[in-house]
């Protein structure tokens, strides 16, 4: 069983406009690192210096990842990964 | 390019961008997705409770989402107040606009001006930032 990511719309031009795709992986890190395979160009605009990029927040089945281990985060079949951009500003 | 909001909202924002100062405020409009309506609006909390910042918390962000997504809506408007700048994207607006298919209406509450003539509207795409006229409904 795989892992579903549901992606937002200003990151669909790179999953040929799909809301939800699917993947692999047993932590954050290595779903996104596989997502990036699939779907070229999207893990760079998760990710920065290595980390995840500060305005952009990622929840596993609901729970904010800052909180759970960041890219650390365990991950396992049946899981549901949720990518959305913050809303914010100056 | 135009958006029309109905004059109860502009209201609506104006009110707490004023309740809220100093701090920025900020919220969402809603309206059933494809119809590029804003038919139903909702205040959010800003969780930097800065006068120079915004954010949604991101819980509630989640939450809103899960929100419209079992209701079949969309974000139609984002709005936020400056609270002594005039009311025009910043040079962070325009960097963490995410949401290519909203309105991002932007209010001013500086005193200097009135505030009914600083609420305007903007698309920001791909970094760039262009102003788009306001209807207001009654």
């Amino acid at each position: 069983m795989s892992i579903e990511v549901r992606i937002p719309t200003i990151l669909r031009p790179f999953t040929k406009d799909q809301k939800v795709v699917s993947t692999t992986g047993s932590t954050l890190s290595e779903a996104i690192a596989n997502l990036g395979v699939q779907y070229p160009g999207i893990a760079e605009r998760l990710l920065e210096n290595g980390a995840l990029r500060r305005f952009i927040n990622v929840y596993v089945n609901d729970e904010d990842v800052r909180f759970s281990g960041a890219l650390e985060s365990a991950l396992k079949p049946g899981d549901s990964i949720t990518i959305l951009p913050a809303v914010a500003g100056g | 390019m135009s958006i029309e909001i109905s004059r109860n909202f502009v209201d609506a924002i104006l009110e707490q961008s004023r309740a809220e100062y100093p701090d920025e405020a900020c919220g969402v409009i809603l309206g059933p997705v494809g119809s590029g309506k804003a038919l139903r609006i909702k205040a959010m909390i800003n969780a930097a409770h800065s006068p120079t910042f915004y954010e949604f918390d991101p819980k509630d962000l989640l939450a809103l989402y899960r929100e419209i997504d079992d209701l079949d809506e969309e974000i139609v408007v984002i709005y936020h107040s400056h609270t002594d700048t005039e009311a025009h994207p910043s040079r962070t607006d325009i960097a963490y606009a995410g949401e290519p298919g909203a309105h991002y209406v932007l209010v001013s509450t500086r005193t200097d001006i009135a505030p009914q003539t600083e609420f305007r509207s903007y698309r920001i795409i791909d970094g760039v930032a262009t102003e788009e006229s306001v209807v207001i409904t009654d």
